[in-house]
């Protein structure tokens, strides 16, 4: 075959049902892909060949006698949050490098069960926290368009493999923009559900409020396709939705007729790349050519986001990270008594990013200073929250670009991270107000590296959303562009 | 200068209470107690990346019904908060508790001490996790996670004790109520109660308090009574000389029966309350609370004054029995199954609290049934065994169990009210005994005991007394 590794996830779905491949072909194919391009791209931290193949050959086994599951014998990529049993889940921090997990997320276990094959672990900024991938123990991804430019992050690894086609499709997680910003980098399609609508059972905790599972693939047919295995109730996560699943590829097709597309000026933030907002505002008429109706709607208190983020993110995690301190798990550093052992271990463990956040979380917790921190951020919560409540009583999905910036080069952040911070401005509101977002290509800058757009629906409206987003990409060409990475190799 | 009799303790209690869920608070786990280390544990309760905590809704059900037995109100809308500090035992580093929002505000305890009844008010109750245990050993330590997330309610009170002995009739006031609603075994071996007890002293009749200290983790009613005695005395000699009290935390040596102070470093923390983001809100409806307030089982007070009002005990049993629920149930069916309370509690309140005393046992671990000690007493109430025979009779049931009517046969002990075969005995001790027997008809009715006493001997006990002396009196002509 040799191909195999460039289709998406429909496409192999229709050649395995067909007969015209089989799982074996696949994973060869991938992992061929991942041996000519990982060695620049650097994606992966861990790739499970023997099991791999081993799974892929029963996959083939039962299909033959007559097994048709939606994802027989597919592989997929994991980010490196996500539990799967008996693989690495390091969460790109030195601190879990020993750690091997004991049990699959609910997530991956919805996937097994519909026959998928976890390929290997994607690369990622320390529990989440980055927006580069750069934060990682691990090495340092790239990006596929120009290894010289970031990939985007946290889920850098993820969205980088798609684009080079040495994942077929991966999971990711987004707490403020995880997935649709290193989406938007990379030139692939990233989808974060509503929160809720993926059950976090499983995928290590950064922001818990914040967090939410969702996916890097080629197509939006392929994120609505995993969303339908994905989505639903977990009597393990509280927080987990109950509304029932919609069949989310079912209502791709139908056109735009009627559809308003909500536009907020709020977006287009002060020092936006010309050729960003080019591109998105280009998406915007071509919508306006599908039938779509454009109408201004608007997030008067988008200019706190970013804070309020900070503050909520970053109390979350600095209680969400305190179970690592060595005595169960992990790699233990020596101490001569319990408190000294935990600080000997994380001041070993844990990354420069991850301590500041877990520095400023603690601060933002502390007595006297919770109300004025804390508590006032969950009240500018409520009130974005009720921002886009009011935004979508007008329209059915809102376009916005999904950073301020294409990707920029490696390093140029680090020492910076405040700036860092303020790429996330377009991306974090989803998160603070629950909602499903959408991030797909739209457009290249001059440089040739993609520009994403994203869409932005009210929670639960993933239909709709889905629906929006592929109208666009059928109609467009952004999305078949592939980097040059192989021809230059 | 001030006096050590004008200064007054003020105590108050934080009694952490394990309810009797079959698994854990947040999973599935046994709450199994003694289990070897390390075998009742999962992801969740060991604190392990993506790991979820899911509310046991037993543990809350058990919770209201403590907070309804104790006339608390129920808060329908709580939460639970996490509050952070590291420590080996806590599996997250921070214990998911409730902070502003407990399930359960205000109520009280009723107690009496000394014959008079007396009111300990409530501030709170709160839904909780525990911890693991640590075990140190001579060059290293384990943590045992089996206990971490056994469900734990914290009960507050207010600063209305001030003495020793108040706190201590408080607990045991407090226990009796939760074991009869039945939300926790109240086992203090197997740490199901542990209190931390807050000490000050101030001049009588002051509204200021003065300086606590906290006596950590304490697992006996008497550990609590002996240091909070030797801690209130110690403040109280120190204020009188003039010194004055550190905030700190204290910890008992039983063996030295003295209190000393821990590193106060050790327990410097700003615990950094906020709402767990991994759980929701705990709503209640009115419906739900009153379905429950209304299936509340009795309650000691309750059931005190039902065994003076309607079963004619004295206080004093009533007070005895009530003490201990396994006690009063056995004594309730066996007063049921006997037809005589009094009778019942006699058997309860002697023979049998004095074996399990004896024996250091529990009642339901002893082969005696209600059934049996009920038969029992039926035969020392038709006067078929004697004193004598029905303890002999008793302690066999103790201890094997059985049949009482057989055990009292195979001892020997039935005695006879059957006049015909009384009657020889009666004839051969007149003809042997004149003297007495003329004493008696001249007005010694002691000469009548000593005669009974006769055929007694010769009957080898089995003889109705009762019977012998109207025999006595028909033959005596008197």
């Amino acid at each position: 075959m040799g191909d195999l590794h460039t289709y998406t996830l429909a496409g192999l779905q229709g050649m395995l049902a067909d007969g015209r491949c089989s799982s074996v072909d696949i994973v060869n194919d991938v992992l061929a892909s991942i041996d000519r391009t990982d060695g620049r791209v650097q994606a992966y931290v861990d790739i499970d060949r023997e099991t791999a193949l081993a799974e892929a050959a029963a996959s083939d086994k039962m299909r033959a006698e007559g097994d048709s599951r939606m994802l027989l014998g597919i592989p997929l990529g994991v980010k490196d949050i996500l539990n799967v049993e008996g693989q690495p889940c390091s969460c790109g921090s030195k601190l879990l490098k020993p750690y091997r997990s004991v049990y699959d997320a609910t997530s991956v276990a919805k996937l097994k069960a519909e026959g998928a094959i976890m390929l290997g672990r994607l690369n990622m900024d320390e529990f989440g926290m980055g927006s580069t991938t750069e934060n990682s123990s691990d090495q340092v991804t790239r990006n596929p368009w120009d290894v010289g430019k970031v990939p985007g992050g946290s889920s850098g690894g993820s969205a980088a493999a798609v684009a080079a086609d040495s994942a077929i499709a991966a999971l990711g997680s987004d707490t403020g923009g995880s997935i649709r910003q290193p989406a938007s980098f990379c030139g692939c399609v990233g989808f974060k559900p509503s929160y809720g609508r993926v059950s976090r059972f499983g995928l290590t905790a950064y922001a818990s409020s914040l967090d939410q599972v969702g996916t890097l693939t080629k197509d939006v047919r392929d994120a609505a396709i995993l969303l339908e295995i994905l989505a639903g109730n977990d009597h393990r996560d509280s927080t987990a939705l109950e509304t029932p699943v919609e069949d989310y590829s079912a209502v791709l097709e139908q056109d735009l007729n009627g559809v308003r597309i909500g536009l907020a000026k709020d977006f287009f933030v002060e020092g936006i790349h010309a050729d960003v907002s080019e591109a998105v505002n280009k998406a915007v008429e071509h919508y306006q050519s599908l039938g779509a109706e454009i109408v201004d709607v608007s997030i008067p208190h988008l200019k706190y986001a970013i804070a309020t983020y900070y503050v909520i993110a970053t109390a979350e995690a600095s209680t969400n990270l305190a179970r690592y301190d060595g005595i169960r798990y992990g790699d233990r550093k020596d101490g001569d008594n319990p408190i000294a052992i935990s600080c000997a271990t994380r001041a070993a463990g844990f990354g420069t990013e991850v301590k500041r956040r877990i520095i400023l979380g603690t601060y933002v917790l502390s007595s006297g200073y919770y109300d004025a921190y804390y508590l006032r951020a969950q009240k500018v919560r409520s009130l974005l929250r009720r921002d886009f409540e009011q935004a979508f009583a007008s329209c059915d999905a809102m376009l916005t670009p999904v950073a301020p910036t294409p990707a920029y080069p490696i390093g140029s952040v680090l020492s910076d991270p405040l700036e860092m911070y303020l790429g996330d401005i377009c991306t974090v509101p989803a998160n603070l107000a629950g909602l499903c977002g959408l991030s797909q290509p739209c457009g290249f800058s001059a440089e040739g590296l993609p520009i994403g757009m994203q869409l932005l629906g009210p929670a639960g409206g993933e239909a709709s959303l889905l629906r929006i987003g592929y109208q666009y990409e059928q109609s467009t060409e952004w999305h078949l562009r592939k980097p040059e990475l192989e021809v230059s190799a | 200068m001030i006096s050590e009799e004008e200064l007054e303790a003020t105590i108050g209690l934080e009694t952490h209470v394990q309810l009797n869920t079959r698994s854990k608070i947040w999973c599935a786990c046994s709450t199994t107690f003694g289990a070897p280390p390390n075998t009742n544990v999962c992801p969740v309760c060991m604190g392990y990346p993506g790991a979820l905590p899911v509310l046991n809704e037993n543990a809350v059900r058990l919770t209201v019904i403590a907070g309804l037995a104790l006339g608390c109100e129920i808060n329908l809308r709580s939460k639970h908060d996490r509050k952070s500090y590291f420590y080996p035992d806590m599996p997250k580093n921070y214990q998911i508790t409730q902070y502003d929002q407990p399930l359960c505000l205000g109520g009280q305890v009723v107690y009496s001490l000394d014959g008079v009844e007396r009111v300990v008010r409530l501030n709170r109750i709160h839904l909780e996790e525990d911890v693991g245990k640590n075990t140190h050993f001579e060059n290293s330590s384990g943590v045992d996670y089996n206990r971490a997330g056994t469900p734990l309610m914290e009960i507050v009170t207010e600063a209305d004790l001030h003495s020793a002995e108040e706190a201590f009739a408080y607990l045991q006031a407090l226990k009796e109520i939760l074991s009869y609603a039945g939300v926790s075994h109240c086992n203090l071996e197997e740490g199901n109660m542990r209190c931390d007890v807050n000490i000050s002293v101030a001049p009588k009749g002051s509204d200021k308090l003065g300086v606590k200290t906290e006596l950590k983790n304490m697992n006996t009613f008497r550990g609590v009574r002996d240091a909070a005695t030797y801690e209130i005395k110690r403040q109280k000699r120190e204020v009188s000389v003039g010194g004055t009290i550190q905030q700190t935390t204290i910890r008992w040596d039983d063996t030295t029966g003295k209190t000393s102070a821990m590193r106060s470093k050790e327990y410097a923390h700003d615990y950094r309350y906020f709402p767990d983001p991994d759980l929701m809100p705990i709503v209640l409806t009115d419906e739900e609370v009153d379905a429950l307030r209304s299936a509340l089982p009795e309650m000691p007070a309750q059931r005190r004054e039902r065994y003076v009002q309607e079963l004619g005990l004295p206080a004093y049993d009533a007070d005895v029995l009530v003490a201990d629920r396994e006690i009063s149930d056995f004594f309730e069916q066996t007063a049921t199954l006997c037809g005589n309370a009094k009778s019942a509690s006699n058997f309860l309140m002697g023979d049998m609290m004095r074996m399990l005393n004896d024996q250091e046992r529990s009642i339901n671990s002893v082969a005696i049934s209600p059934e049996s000690l009920a038969e029992l007493i039926k035969l020392f109430d038709a006067k078929k065994v004697n004193n004598q025979g029905a303890k002999e009779v008793f302690e066999v049931l103790f201890e094997k169990g059985g049949d009482a009517l057989e055990i009292a046969k195979e001892l020997g002990k039935i005695q006879t009210s059957d006049t015909g075969s009384i009657e020889p005995f009666v004839a051969q001790v007149i003809e042997e005994h004149p003297g007495p027997v003329s004493d008696y008809q001249g007005g010694k009715d002691a000469a009548l005991q000593f005669l009974v006493g006769q055929v007694m001997r010769l009957s080898r006990g089995k003889a109705n007394p009762q019977v012998v002396g109207d025999l006595f009196k028909d033959k005596l002509g008197t």
